[in-house]
């Protein structure tokens, strides 16, 4: 340390008014601003740490190309139709969502947690609800990228064929699809804060019975109508049967309900998911502060 | 003038779980702490681990509920308005490992200088003048993981200073780090404190030099309680009427008990440590002439006096005046109030 002494930070003169809190000589932002400060802050550390590790591309790309391949070698050794390839395809790139939700976005408070930031979140004047949704961001930008390489690869190695239906439902269907999920996410990473390293168990619970009731590698039409319903819980089993039926010939012939009904219920769950994450976080956080769980494992 | 922190007959119990069959225990970590701080003021909490010094540092951060009893921070109750409290305060805990290590140190601090409003350019100024006075600006660039133990607590020091916080709180700031980092992170401390005169630092530690060395005023705490509260040179000169000796003799080997000497008259306190050849006493005595009858002691059991010291009072005396044993004592024994 040298000897100078610290000396006052500049003065900052804020441009309004309004949406600012100013403790003393330094101009903070308050409102909706710092909430999406938070959001931006938050989202960085995954966005730069994709440019910076790129172990992922090995570990979460080709990797999953392998389970991939093992679909696509089995569809082709039983002659099904060669749209159900572009199935696999498509549910092996959306699986990289439901991953980075149970595992890069549900225990992400919990890793906080352990790392010592999520006190530092917690007295910060920011909204954990910031917090979660920069994470969803920053989660989405780098799934995406593992996504799309898995699409881009897949497609190229078994030679898939797309015949887009409609652009804005696909995209209308791939965002609400998106929110949900990462909805749900935000849901389930107040759980894990207050149950800990117990929840841990809950993710690996869900994690198969998932695979195979949200159809990833095959049309959900293929169970009843009453199980395909209850997974449809799960907004990538609509989102993934939504998106097959816009991108594949035999799509529509194949999806479980209409594409537009499909929406509706995604609109529904993207609501429902957000409102309860922000009621069930706003909840837990009470609770761990009265039980002390914040910033310590059980006692 | 407004109270920077104020605690009414704050008190934190924890649950403590026990096995399936048996039932919890209840652990008193704070016990009625009535505790007031003024602005511009570098108040200490001295105490051995387990005394209760970072449950407080956590209820005034509003990161844990009191069980009973009031604390207000900048005059708004840190249980009621949290929302109020949390863009007033900071907190900088020694050896904590937060940020992302994948992260530089400018872009760490970047990210936590966002969850409290700064605009970017403020921040980065902000950073950008902290690193040159902690003398970490040649790694503004370096990968946090890359960092050592010193560095990093140095960038943590950085984040807690930034945001300019009206309640700052520090908690064993120095722990782990190197004499010489501990006398600049020190060094530093006093004087953000001296030149914003209208700022607060809570600092608890259980290094007593630091809190010596450092505070305005020093809360000694021991099992959850506050044992007194005062300037470190009043807490001494209660003291001064008392002799305090430090003495080194030939190992005890078992021929003599500690106790012995408690029972003598004219002693206050001993504090009997095992060295390496060696063993310790540290006396303090209601007059000089009581050390007559701790040498006699010594002389019949056959132990011989290699070294003999009068000393100063240091806040360690007045820790061992107040709870009968060292700090390092009650570390050994575990000090916390378990029922």
């Amino acid at each position: 340390m040298s000897n100078s002494s610290y000396s006052t930070p500049q003065v900052f003169v804020p441009p309004d008014g309004n949406q600012s809190y100013t403790a003393g000589r330094v101009h903070k932002n308050s409102g909706w601003v710092l909430f999406l400060q938070t959001v931006i802050a938050r989202s960085y550390p995954r966005v730069v740490g994709q440019m910076r590790d790129i172990s992922w591309m090995f570990f979460d790309t080709l990797l999953p190309l392998l389970s991939v391949c093992t679909y696509v070698f089995v569809y082709r050794a039983i002659h099904a139709p060669e749209d159900y390839i572009g199935f696999v395809v498509l549910g092996g790139a959306m699986l990289a969502f439901w991953m980075n939700v149970l595992w890069g976005m549900s225990s992400q408070l919990y890793w906080e947690k352990e790392q010592g930031n999520l006190s530092l979140y917690i007295m910060s004047p920011a909204s954990l609800m910031a917090m979660l949704l920069g994470m969803a961001f920053g989660g989405l930008f780098s799934t995406s990228l593992r996504a799309l390489l898995i699409i881009v690869l897949g497609s190229w190695f078994f030679n898939v064929q797309y015949a887009i239906a409609n652009f804005a439902q696909l995209f209308a269907v791939f965002f609400l699809a998106m929110v949900a999920l990462y909805g749900l996410g935000m849901m389930t990473s107040s759980l894990y804060l207050l149950l800990s390293r117990e929840a841990w168990h809950v993710s690996n619970l869900f994690q198969e019975p998932v695979f195979l009731f949200s159809g990833f590698y095959f049309p959900i039409k293929n169970f009843s109508f009453w199980i395909s319903a209850v997974a449809s819980i799960i907004p990538l089993t609509l989102g993934l049967d939504a998106m097959r039926q816009l991108v594949f010939k035999s799509g529509p012939s194949l999806g479980f309900i209409s594409v537009p009904i499909e929406i509706i219920v995604l609109v529904i769950l993207s609501v429902v998911f957000l409102y309860t994450s922000r009621l069930m976080l706003a909840h837990m956080e009470k609770l761990a502060i009265r039980e002390g769980r914040l910033t310590e494992n059980r006692r | 003038m407004e109270l920077a922190i104020r605690t009414e007959k704050l008190s934190r119990v924890y649950k403590i779980r026990g096995g399936k069959k048996s039932e919890p225990r209840s652990l008193i970590a704070l016990n009625d702490i009535n505790l007031e701080m003024q602005p511009g003021e570098l108040f200490g909490l001295l105490g051995p681990n387990g005394a209760g010094k970072t449950t407080l540092i956590k209820i005034l951060t509003t990161l844990l509920a009191p069980t009973t009893g009031h604390a207000w921070v900048s005059g708004y109750d840190v249980l009621d308005e949290p929302e109020k409290v949390r863009p007033r305060i900071n907190m900088v805990s020694g050896g904590e490992a937060s940020g992302y290590g994948l992260l530089t140190v400018r872009e760490n601090l970047w990210m936590f200088s966002q969850f409290y409003g700064l605009p970017s350019a403020v921040a980065n100024r902000n950073i950008k003048h902290l690193l040159e006075v902690v003398g970490l600006s040649d790694r503004m660039n370096t990968k946090s993981s890359d960092l050592s133990t010193g560095l990093r607590q140095k960038m943590n020091i950085v984040r807690g200073f930034m945001t300019d916080p009206d309640v700052l709180f520090l908690d064993e700031p120095t722990l782990g780090l190197d004499v010489g980092a501990s006398r600049e992170v020190r060094r530093f401390i006093r004087s953000w404190i001296d030149e914003n005169p209208t700022r607060t630092i809570m600092l608890t530690t259980h290094y007593m030099v630091e809190a010596d060395e450092l505070c305005d005023r020093v809360a000694i705490i021991n099992q959850g309680r506050v044992l007194a509260c005062d300037t470190p040179s009043n807490l001494k000169h209660n003291l001064q009427q008392e002799a305090i000796f430090h003495l080194e003799v030939t190992s005890f080997n078992g021929t003599l008990k500690a106790d012995k000497f408690e029972a003598l008259p004219g002693v206050c306190n001993v504090v009997h440590l095992p060295q390496d050849g060696y063993d310790s006493l540290d006396l303090i005595l209601e007059e000089e002439q009581a050390l007559a009858g701790v040498v006699n002691t010594l002389n019949s059991a056959n132990i011989r006096l290699l070294n003999l010291q009068k000393n100063e009072p240091t806040l360690e005396d007045v820790f061992v005046k107040l709870v009968g044993q060292s700090m390092e004592e009650v570390e050994q024994e575990g000090g916390s109030g378990e029922q």
